[in-house]
């Protein structure tokens, strides 16, 4: 009756809550789609520790797969390795310009302690709508988690940067 | 593409149907954080003993979340208003994850509640615990001040916590060792926050560099505390499951010395705040401003033992 293909073509056309340009897939947020016999089990990862839309995504998930005749379908959370913006797709990223958001560059790597940046952050941005350069960091810290806020010199436009992590 | 989300309000109406048993008032409704995780105790570690080490390091999160979340609709300016919230998110996210391992390491930590409540493990701890049984340091207690104290107390808060996260990463615990690495992301964040700000307030007016020099004189008397090794804490760190403080005192002092010297600041020369009646905020003897802080964290839960959404 299910196959594996199908329940995990399911699951990767649920949307982001926050995000719903993308889909958890884009988002690299699904890890995994497992069938044995009848029952489906979907592996997703939280983008930050304290992403309140867990739930949200678990009961997309549920609803879709169970709308497509997968009665048991059992979501778990995996913690290692920490979700990476570097593992957003290539068509996720066209989805989030196409949205207005700006997507991210690579993540930084760690290798012995954390060094300290007292300056802003330099990334090279593109404004989403107009596509010139020079974007100006407002804050770090945008409307979710794994958003900044940058405003473009340009078209005088705000708008959202993904955060490398 | 079916897209669940063509109104805000459509998961209002759909969702209690679904999954009623995760509609607890208090929590963010996904029954367990640690669905699918495997949280076998590694062979050699007590499980009391890392139980008990969750605690305190979920309770710093825990209480310090509280406490910046309360500048929500209060900060200066919208930007660090939404700064400051999203810290105290991740903080939270991080809170959550360790006490769910720590209900799943030491059942016995949890209080009981009422049969029939709906109240996860974790918020059980986080909710119905009184004041004594916090094992979080004195030093997320005090209230948040102005702009200046928050700085200042964020940058070293966060430059100890990235210190021991960094560490705890590789702690023997899959569980502790994941939540670890996730939170070194985060908080690396938060400290370059707070180092910026602390930069701009040294240079800023005269009068920002005044309240950032009266808030080190009131935010240094509990940073001796950070590094004071407990018990529980050096026996985890045994085991290779936990981190001695003690261990992180150099980094810390080596980071935030980076910061105060572009800044032109130097520590405060003010005694440390000593233990009460022969404990600190890892024994659950805490300041006077944790009562307060509790209530307000706990009072709603309390008052609906039962309470679903
Ligand atoms: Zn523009």
């Amino acid at each position: 009756m299910v196959s594996p293909t199908d329940a995990r073509a399911v699951a990767s056309r649920v949307t982001d809550p926050e995000m719903p340009m993308l889909t958890l897939e884009d988002l690299g947020v699904l890890r995994d789609v497992e069938v044995e016999g009848d029952v489906v089990t979907v592996t997703i990862t939280p983008t930050y520790s304290g992403c309140p839309a867990m739930a949200t995504m678990r009961d997309d998930l549920v609803h879709t797969l169970r709308d497509h005749g997968y009665a048991d379908v059992r979501v778990r959370v995996s913690l290692q390795p920490a979700w990476s913006s570097d593992w957003i797709t290539e068509r996720g990223r066209r989805a989030l310009v196409d949205h207005g958001v700006s997507a991210p560059g690579a993540a930084p790597g760690h290798v012995g302690p954390v060094a300290l940046t007292l300056t802003p952050t330099r990334r090279t941005v593109h404004c989403p709508r107009c596509g010139s350069g020079g974007a100006e960091l407002t804050s770090e810290f945008g409307p979710t988690a794994c958003t900044a806020i940058y405003r473009c010199p340009a078209c005088l436009e705000p708008f959202e940067h993904v955060k490398e992590i | 593409m079916t897209d669940g989300h063509d109104s805000a309000y459509d998961g209002l109406l759909e969702h209690h149907t679904v999954t009623d048993d995760s509609q607890w008032a208090f929590g963010t409704d996904f029954e367990d954080p640690l669905a699918g995780v495997d949280t076998t105790i590694p062979d050699g570690v007590d499980a009391r003993t890392l139980g008990a080490y969750c605690l305190m390091l979920g309770d710093d999160a825990l209480v310090y979340s509280h406490r910046l979340s309360q500048w929500t609709s209060n900060a200066p300016d919208l930007e660090e208003d939404i700064a400051l919230a999203n810290i105290a998110l991740d903080l939270l996210g991080q809170a959550r994850l360790l006490l769910a391992r720590a209900a799943a390491a030491d059942p016995d930590l949890v209080p009981v509640l009422p049969v029939g409540s709906p109240v996860p493990p974790e918020d059980a701890l986080a909710f119905f615990r009184d004041e004594s049984a916090f094992r979080n340091v004195r030093f997320v207690e005090p209230g948040n001040g102005d702009f200046a104290v928050t700085v200042a107390r964020l940058l070293v808060f966060s430059t100890h916590r990235l210190a021991l996260l960094q560490r705890l990463a590789t702690s023997s615990d899959s569980v502790l060792s994941a939540i670890a690495a996730k939170g070194v992301k985060e908080v690396t964040y938060h400290r370059d926050y707070a180092a910026r700000w602390f930069l701009t307030l040294a240079h800023g007016t005269e009068e920002s560099r005044r309240r950032l020099l009266a808030a080190m004189v009131l935010v240094w008397p509990l940073y001796d505390e950070l590094f004071r090794t407990h018990p529980v804490e050096r026996t985890v760190a045994e085991q290779g499951v936990g981190v001695d403080p003690a261990t992180t005192a150099d980094e810390v002092h080596v980071v935030l010395e980076q910061v105060f010297s572009v800044s032109g600041i130097d520590r405060p020369d003010v005694p440390p705040t000593g233990p009460v009646s022969g404990g600190t905020g890892r024994d659950g003897r805490h300041t006077e401003d944790m009562g307060r802080l509790l209530a307000e964290l706990q009072v709603v839960a309390r008052a609906h033992p039962r309470g679903l959404w």
